[in-house]
């Protein structure tokens, strides 16, 4: 085995150029002649655009343009990838989303005009000067509120703001009705899931490129899927076919699904650059990115659990309002739908679900998938309500989970809500996670925090997703208007080395280290031959991109079939060389070796020969060594883990410190165990602060209160402990050639109910049984409230 | 607009700037050192942290004009002159301190001005010295670990909480 090759924490080599500062991300490239865009947004929540006077900004110095929706009449809108239908059998309703407002401001950030000047300060400065009125309108908030009669319209022309009424399963409705009838005992929770903001450290940037002379488009963007950018925009909005795009996501700042979307200025600056005939460049600031980038999660929720005598679970049911924001972002639709509703067996053998999902317009900023997506929400309410009941009914919340676990023989596993889990042993993870958080041992920890008069708790969680986004057949008959494969081209080069051009995309998952041993252990060669090309739609083939934990299983799976297919060839070459058949042909650590003899051919033997072919079998193959593959999953892939939180409570404030977390995962094969475990690491600080820290808030009249780091409290260094995390628990995936399932959802998908399942624990052994929820974030006055209620 | 000049990297440098351009703009538009990155616009995540004459500083909330002469360091100046990453550098690659690498330099240089001035610390005292700095990606897991190897200290067991 290559020694960077499978299951080596091999060190990144993409940290050599962060660590000295040469990275490259899209607001480090600018090109000669660039101007500047600066974009005028709404500061109210919801309004009629009476005028825009422009007249004196553009008489200001540098002014090239100012452009308003006039500009944009001829141009589409921005699309939403995927079509919910209702419970009726009715599509959703799908309102316009220009690119700039349009009649109405609709949220606070709703872009109205954008300014090019020649720098980026002129642009500001007259950003001043153009003068708009608008005509406030009374703006709705709250998502029941939206759907009372009388309420303002989101969209006066769809005449609703309920964008869907999605039932699932809804032939079970009658069923799940008659389970909770019969139930010896019924536990209900209503809950939120905090709207979040997803801010990767590095803000939104679109710089817009046109060389009239060819009439060829260039967007530079930091996006994570730059293929699909390039096919949304240029299909859907701009009407450019796409070999006159090109769309370059290079270095990317983090993402978290935030970058997953196409937005508005991308449209903006490509536009503008055509119509100034100059490179448009436009940086978002952080204030800019709060109230621009789609945010994440913001449910609210009644969840029902009908157990019977025996405590086996019988039947769940749940009706959640699902916030949309003010437009349809790209994927906004399926979040709370088809990866929040099919995730809500969670890890267990529930035999009747019913949710019902309303998604619901308002005067916010829009709502799409963050990390986790729909998983998060569904495992929240799901290990909140277990938990809950497990207090009610007198048992060891652990012991209930462990009795309603589906058994490690019954995989595959057919749900009640349409997925079926290959492989899992959520037995094995919990026993796990009790070993090495030292359950046993909290007794005694209880009871000298008790000593220093805090209140300690522990609290668990295990969590089922749904990742490695998907066969597209399936998701087609769901909604999806794109097809959900990867791609990657493998091209051997003369002399041996090897360079991979790949649909997927990293922004700090290491695709260049991990996809490259991946390489490096099938063709047993070191890692440092193969190259890894990312993020250009000029060199890479369509590819989907990365979210949802899917590259090394869709993305990685791509690969491993085009070097199959590189292998195959390589040895029908070396076949013809050593004059013997191609079956009796081994490829081992780098050579070709006739079964049973001492006959070899080099690797560089074979890659000469396929690119100088003197003594080649050319009547019956090409020459070359190039091979490209997609690859479609026939599954999704199903990780889980079983996640523990030991919190100490100050009885005097509420403040929750986290005294330790421990992570058991079952993530199938592991390419890269460094890797891995950070992915866990930075997910865990992303649930923690969801669940004690972070909140974006709206006031009544639709202003957003936290709308910089001075407001929306991001987890620092010190809000969070190190980490235990494990991946021992290993059941490979079924239908992918790795065996993997995905990890990077993981942390922020089963950490929010560990935490707050903690939090309730530690007030329940205080006494505090009045105590049965605090919704997140748990910040001291909300847990000091709950304590004093 | 105004002459400034001061010493970024060992290399004296001067520019034109107006006066409100900030340090941050200076380096990047001005010097095209894009290692220093910015994250926000309120002086809270860290991404642009130099060093100001020895001192880490938020390079957003300085204007250029004001540490004119100054010696200034940014993360471009941190590796070792042969080229090789230094201590604190390969012990962030080693630990695997980073993911997306945006926050990287702010870290690096925030860091390194922890160990100038407490070459032991402990993991409270990283911690709190990092808190000005913001990491999405990491959990800070391996950015505390790294910096407690990059001191010397021994990080080869598993890290306890508490």
């Amino acid at each position: 085995m290559p020694k960077d090759g499978i299951g080596a924490s091999t060190k990144r080599r993409e940290d050599l150029r962060f660590l000295t500062g040469k990275g490259r991300y899209t607001d480090d490239i600018n090109i000669r002649g660039q101007a500047y865009a600066h974009f005028i947004r709404s500061d109210v929540a919801h309004g009629r655009i009476v005028s825009i006077d422009t007249a004196a900004a553009e008489a200001m110095p540098g002014v090239l343009r100012i452009f308003t929706a006039a500009d944009f009449a001829g141009v589409g809108g921005l699309p939403c990838g995927w079509q919910v239908t209702d419970r009726h059998g009715k599509p959703m309703l799908e309102p316009k989303h220009p690119v700039l407002a349009d009649g109405k401001v609709r949220h606070v950030g709703d872009p109205i005009a954008a300014v090019v000047a020649e720098t980026y300060e002129q642009a500001r400065d007259a950003a001043e000067a153009v003068v708009i009125e608008i005509e406030e309108l009374p703006a709705v908030v709250d998502m029941k509120a939206a759907l009372q009669p009388g309420s303002p319209l989101v969209h006066d022309e769809i005449g609703s703001n309920l964008c869907y009424d999605w039932g699932f399963v809804e032939e079970n409705r009658a069923a799940v009705d008659e389970a909770f009838a019969r139930a010896a005992h019924v536990t209900t929770l209503d809950l939120v899931n905090n709207r979040l903001v997803a801010n990767p450290m590095e803000p939104r940037v679109a710089v817009g490129d046109f060389e009239a002379h060819n009439d060829q488009h260039t967007l530079y963007t930091t996006s994570q899927n730059p293929h699909v950018i390039r096919l949304l925009m240029g299909a859907f909005v701009l009407g450019i076919p796409e070999h006159k795009l090109r769309v370059v996501a290079p270095d990317v700042g983090g993402g978290f699904g935030s970058k997953i979307y196409h937005y508005a200025e991308e449209a903006f600056v490509t536009f503008a650059a055509k119509q100034l005939k100059r490179p448009v460049k436009w940086t978002s600031s952080r204030s800019e990115a709060f109230m621009s980038d789609a945010h994440g999660r913001d449910h609210v929720t009644r969840i029902e659990l009908a157990l019977d005598a025996d405590n086996n679970f019988t039947a769940l049911r749940c009706l959640t309002h699902a916030n949309m924001g003010a437009y349809l972002s790209t994927f906004a639709p399926c979040i709370p739908t088809w990866l929040h509703g099919t995730l809500l067996a969670g890890n267990y053998r529930t035999p009747l679900i019913y949710t019902n999902v309303k998604a619901v317009f308002t005067n916010t900023v829009p709502v799409d998938a963050y990390r986790g997506a729909g998983r998060p929400e569904a495992t929240f309410q799901l290990e909140r309500v277990v938990d809950k009941a497990a207090r009610e009914l007198g048992v060891d919340p652990v012991e209930l989970r462990r009795q309603n676990f589906i058994r490690p023989d019954q995989f595959p596993y057919q749900t009640p809500v349409a997925v079926v889990y290959d492989t899992g042993n959520y037995h094995a993870t919990m026993d796990k996670l009790l070993e090495i958080s030292d359950y046993a041992g909290f007794a005694a920890r209880a009871a000298e925090s008790q000593a220093r008069g805090k209140l300690r708790g522990f609290g668990v969680a295990h969590y089922i997703e749904a990742c490695g986004i998907a066969p597209s057949n399936l998701v087609g008959q769901l909604g999806a208007r794109a097809g959900l494969y990867e791609s990657a081209t493998v091209r051997v080069n003369a002399t041996g080395s090897i360079t991979v051009m790949t649909g997927s995309h990293s922004h700090g998952q290491g695709h260049e280290t991990t996809f490259a041993q991946v390489v490096a252990e099938m063709i047993g060669c070191d890692a440092s031959q193969v190259e890894i090309v990312h993020g250009d739609t000029a060199n890479t083939p369509m590819g989907m991109g990365t979210y949802g934990s899917r590259s090394l299983a869709v993305g990685g799976s791509a690969l491993v079939k085009a070097t199959n297919k590189i292998i195959n060839k390589a040895k029908k070459i070396a076949a013809h060389l050593l004059e013997a058949a191609p079956e009796d042909i081994e490829l081992k650590d780098g050579k070709f070796t006739v079964a049973g003899t001492d006959k070899s051919k080099s690797w560089v033997d074979i890659t000469l020969a396929a690119y100088v072919p003197h003594n080649y079998p050319l009547a019956e193959m090409e020459p070359g060594l190039e091979e490209t593959a997609f690859y479609d999953p026939s599954n999704f892939t199903y990780p889980s883990g079983a996640y523990g939180c030991e919190v100490e409570v100050d009885p005097e404030t509420g403040k929750v410190t986290i005294l330790s977390f421990t992570a058991a995962d079952d993530f199938g094969n592991i390419v890269n165990p460094m890797i891995v475990e950070g992915q866990v690491q930075g997910g865990l600080a992303q649930g923690i602060g969801q669940a004690l820290l972070e909140s974006a808030a709206y006031d009544e009249s639709g202003q957003l209160l936290t709308g910089s780091f001075m407001d929306y409290a991001m987890p620092r260094a010190d809000d969070v402990p190190f980490f235990q995390v494990d991946h021992s628990s290993c059941t490979p995936c079924t239908h992918n050639p790795l065996g993997v399932k995905g990890c990077g959802e993981a942390g922020a998908i089963g950490s929010p109910p560990a935490v707050v399942n903690a939090v309730i624990d530690a007030l329940h052994r205080a006494g505090m049984t009045h105590v049965t929820h605090i919704d997140m974030p748990l910040t001291p006055s909300r847990v000091w409230a709950a304590m004093n209620a | 607009m105004t002459k400034v000049s001061m010493v970024v990297n060992g290399k004296t440098v001067s520019g034109e700037v107006e006066g409100r351009t900030l340090l941050v703009q200076f380096l990047r538009d001005g010097l095209g050192l894009t290692g220093t990155h910015v994250g926000c616009d309120t002086s809270q995540c860290g991404a642009c942290t130099v060093h100001v004459d020895g001192q880490a500083v938020k390079s957003c909330t300085v204007f250029a004009l004001d540490v004119a002469g100054a010696q200034v360091r940014t993360i471009e100046g941190m590796a070792n002159p042969d080229g090789s990453l230094s201590t604190l550098q390969q012990a962030f690659q080693d630990h695997h301190g980073l993911q997306c690498g945006f926050c990287t330099p702010g870290m690096v240089m925030a860091s390194a001005a922890l160990l100038a001035e407490n070459p032991t610390p402990t993991e409270a005292e990283v911690r709190h010295h990092l808190e000005g700095n913001l990491c999405r990606c990491t959990g800070y897991h391996n950015i505390v670990k790294a910096v407690l190897a990059a001191s010397g200290q021994d990080v080869s067991a598993p890290l306890a909480a508490e």
